[in-house]
C-alpha cells in the first residue's frame, strides 16, 4: 500500500521534472536563436560603425561612404507615417472603446482591424503602389510615409482601445454623473488616465514601422543621393539594407550590417523609452 | 457611533433565534411609539388581521407605507427597468422629499442601486438598459426629449461606492464640475467655489496646503469626501449616494455620516446602503426593496420599529439578506 503510494509520488515527481525540463529546453532554443541573431548582428555591424556612417551619403560600389541620406529618409518617413497613422488610429480606437463599444459596426471594425494588423506588409506596399505610385507616375517619399501610416494605424487602434478599456469604469461614471458630455469625459478624464499606455503604444508603432522594408520597396524605393523632396524617391535604411546586403560589393555589405545594427538599436531604445514612459507618466502611481 | 447599532442587530439576531420575540429591537428609537407592535404582536387577533392585510398587499405587488410626500423633489410613478430581458425594477412608485435623507435598503440585487441610477439617468450609459414609467424632477419629466441629460446630472449629483477621484489635483477634482458647466466667472470665483465645497465636505483643513497634490494620494475616507466636495461644487438639488461608506473604515464612515447629516440642511439625499444601522442613523425615510419590488417605504423610525410588511420585518431582523 505504502509502496504504491511511494511509486505514485515518484511518478508525479518525474512527470513534473519532465514537463519543467521540456519547457526549459524550448525556452533555451528560442533564446539561443535570438542570441545568435544579435551576436552576428553586433559582430558584423560594429565593424562598420564610425562617424562617417552618420555624415556621408551612400557610396557607389567600392567607395567609402555612410548612410546619412538613408537615416534621414527613414526618420522623415517614419515620423510622417506615425503623424498620419497615429491620430487616425487613436480616434478609431476611441470610437471602439467609448462611443461604439457594443454597436455592430464596432465589431466589424474590430475584426477588420485585426486582419489589417496581421496583414503582410508587402500587401500594404502593393496597395499604396497601386493607389498612389501608379497614379503619380513615380516613387515618392510621401507614398512611403502613407504606406507606413497604413501599417501604424491598426497598431494604434488596438493599443488605444485596450488602454482606454483599462481606465476604471468608476472614473468614467463619475465624470458622466457630473454632467459631462462624452467628448469632455474622454478628453479631460480618460485620455489623461490612459496617457502613458497610449504613448507607449505609439512608440511601439514607431518601432514597428521603422523596420518595415516591403512597403517602402514599392513606394519610396531608394535614392543614392541626398534628397529632401517628398515628391521624389527617398533613401531609407530598410531598403538600403535590402539592396546592399544582396550586392556583391564588400563595402555595401558592411554598410548593410551597420544599418541593420542601427535599426535594431533604435527599436531597442524605443522599447526601453516606452517602458520608461509607463512609469514616468503615472505620477499618481495608483490607478 | 457604530458600536451600539452593531449590538442592536446582534441582539435582534439572538432574540430571533431564541424565539423571544424581539421587543428589544430598535433600541436607538426607544421613545418612539409602537415599539411593541413588532413580531410579538403576531399572536394577537388584530395583528393577525394586519398580517393578512399585508399579505394581500404583497400579493397585489403594492408598496406598503407612505410612498408620496408633500412637495417632492423627485416623483417616480410606475418605474420599470429592464436590463435586456431581465426585469430589474418593477413598478416602483415613490417620492423623494426635499432636505431629507431617503435610505434604500435591501439584499444585493434587489434593485436599489438600479433605482438610484434612474434618478440621474445613469442607466442610459448601460447598453441594453430600458427605463419605463415617469420620473419628474421638480415637476419636469427627466425623460422628456427636450430635457438635456447633462443638465439633469448637474442638478442631481452622485457619489459612488468606491471613491473615484479623477487622476487630477485635488483642486482640479473639485473644479471639474464648475468648469464643465461654466459656473465660475474667473479664477477668483473658481477658487472660492473650490474652497467652499471642500469646507462643506469637511476636507478643507486636511488638504488646504496641498491643493495641487493628486486626489488619488488621499486616504479612502478623504477621497470619498473629495468626491462629495466635487459633487456639491456644482450646487445640485439632490445628491445620490451608492453605498458611499462600504469601502471605508468605521471612523471614516462616521465622518461621512456626520457630513450627510449636515448636507441634509441644503440637499435632498438618496442613499443606498447595506448597513441597516447606517440607514437608521442617517435617514428620515427608508425604502425597502426586494427582488426588484419596492416593498415598503415610510418614516425610518417607523420602518425599523414597526415594519408593516413581513419581508421588511424579516430583513431588518436579520432573518435573511
Amino acid at each position: 500500500m505504502s509502496g504504491s503510494a511511494h511509486r505514485r509520488r515518484a511518478m508525479r515527481k518525474f512527470t513534473n521534472a519532465l514537463a519543467l525540463g521540456l519547457s526549459g529546453l524550448a525556452t533555451a532554443i528560442g533564446l539561443a536563436f535570438l542570441g545568435a541573431i544579435l551576436w552576428t548582428l553586433v559582430k558584423n555591424g560594429l565593424a562598420g560603425m564610425s562617424l562617417s556612417l552618420f555624415t556621408e551619403m551612400t557610396p557607389p560600389p567600392g567607395d567609402s561612404g555612410g548612410l546619412l541620406n538613408a537615416i534621414y529618409g527613414s526618420v522623415v518617413m517614419t515620423l510622417m507615417g506615425i503623424l498620419i497613422g497615429a491620430p487616425i488610429g487613436m480616434l478609431a480606437g476611441t470610437y471602439l472603446a467609448e462611443y461604439g463599444r457594443t454597436s455592430r459596426i464596432s465589431a466589424v471594425i474590430r475584426f477588420v482591424n485585426d486582419i489589417l494588423l496581421s496583414a503582410p506588409s508587402i500587401i500594404v506596399g502593393l496597395f499604396v503602389y497601386e493607389v498612389f505610385v501608379v497614379r503619380m507616375g513615380h516613387f515618392s517619399a510621401i507614398a512611403g510615409a502613407i504606406a507606413l501610416a497604413v501599417i501604424a494605424m491598426p497598431v494604434t487602434v488596438r493599443t488605444t482601445e485596450d488602454m482606454l478599456n483599462l481606465v476604471p469604469q468608476g472614473m468614467k461614471d463619475a465624470s458622466t454623473a457630473m454632467g459631462a458630455y462624452p467628448w469632455r469625459t474622454i478628453t479631460n478624464i480618460i485620455y489623461p488616465a490612459a496617457r502613458s499606455g497610449i504613448v507607449t503604444g505609439m512608440l511601439l508603432a514607431v518601432a514597428r514601422i521603422s523596420g518595415e522594408t516591403a512597403p517602402l520597396l514599392f513606394t519610396a524605393l531608394n535614392n543614392q543621393f541626398w534628397s529632401t523632396n517628398l515628391g521624389a524617391p527617398m533613401a531609407n535604411l530598410p531598403v538600403v539594407i535590402f539592396q546592399y546586403a544582396l550586392s556583391p560589393y564588400k563595402n555595401w555589405q558592411q554598410l548593410a550590417w551597420s544599418g541593420a545594427l542601427l535599426i535594431t538599436l533604435t527599436i531597442l531604445i524605443l522599447s526601453i523609452i516606452a517602458r520608461f514612459v509607463v512609469s514616468a507618466l503615472n505620477p499618481g502611481g495608483k490607478r | 457611533m457604530n458600536q451600539p447599532g452593531e449590538q442592536t442587530v446582534q441582539e435582534r439576531r439572538r432574540a430571533d433565534s431564541t424565539g423571544a420575540g424581539g421587543s428589544e429591537s430598535g433600541q436607538r428609537h426607544r421613545g418612539e411609539s409602537g415599539l411593541n407592535l413588532k413580531p410579538s404582536g403576531r399572536t394577537s387577533g388584530a395583528a393577525a388581521a394586519a398580517l393578512e392585510e399585508r399579505t394581500a398587499a404583497q400579493a397585489a405587488g403594492q408598496t406598503v407605507g407612505q410612498t408620496s410626500v408633500e412637495d417632492p423633489v423627485f416623483s417616480c410613478r410606475d418605474v420599470n427597468v429592464y436590463y435586456g430581458a431581465k426585469h430589474a425594477l418593477k413598478n416602483v412608485t415613490i417620492d423623494v422629499a426635499r432636505k431629507q435623507v431617503l435610505a434604500m435598503i435591501g439584499p444585493s440585487g434587489c434593485g436599489k442601486s438600479t433605482f438610484l441610477r434612474c434618478l440621474n439617468r445613469m442607466n442610459d450609459t448601460i447598453p441594453g438598459a430600458r427605463v419605463t414609467g415617469s420620473i419628474t424632477l421638480d415637476g419636469l419629466d427627466i425623460h422628456d426629449k427636450r430635457q438635456d441629460v447633462v443638465q439633469i446630472r448637474a442638478r442631481v449629483g452622485m457619489v459612488f461606492q468606491k471613491p473615484n477621484p479623477f487622476p487630477k489635483s485635488i483642486y482640479d477634482n473639485v473644479a471639474y464640475g464648475p468648469r464643465i458647466h461654466g459656473l465660475a466667472r474667473g479664477r477668483a470665483d473658481l477658487d472660492e467655489i473650490v474652497c467652499t465645497s471642500l469646507q462643506r465636505a469637511g476636507l478643507w483643513d486636511e488638504v488646504k496646503d496641498r491643493l495641487t497634490g493628486p486626489g488619488t494620494g488621499l486616504s479612502g475616507g478623504q477621497q470619498q469626501r473629495l468626491c462629495i466636495a466635487r459633487t456639491i461644487a456644482v450646487q445640485p438639488e439632490v445628491i445620490l449616494m451608492d453605498e458611499p461608506c462600504s469601502a471605508l473604515d468605521p471612523i471614516a464612515t462616521a465622518r461621512i455620516e456626520d457630513l450627510i447629516d449636515e448636507l441634509r440642511a441644503s440637499y435632498a439625499i438618496v442613499i443606498v446602503t447595506h448597513s441597516m444601522q447606517q440607514a437608521a442613523r442617517v435617514s428620515q425615510r427608508t425604502a425597502y426593496f426586494h427582488m426588484g419590488d419596492l416593498i415598503e417605504v415610510g418614516e425610518t423610525d417607523r420602518v425599523f420599529t414597526n415594519p408593516r410588511h413581513r419581508l421588511t420585518e424579516d430583513y431588518i431582523t436579520g432573518r435573511f439578506g
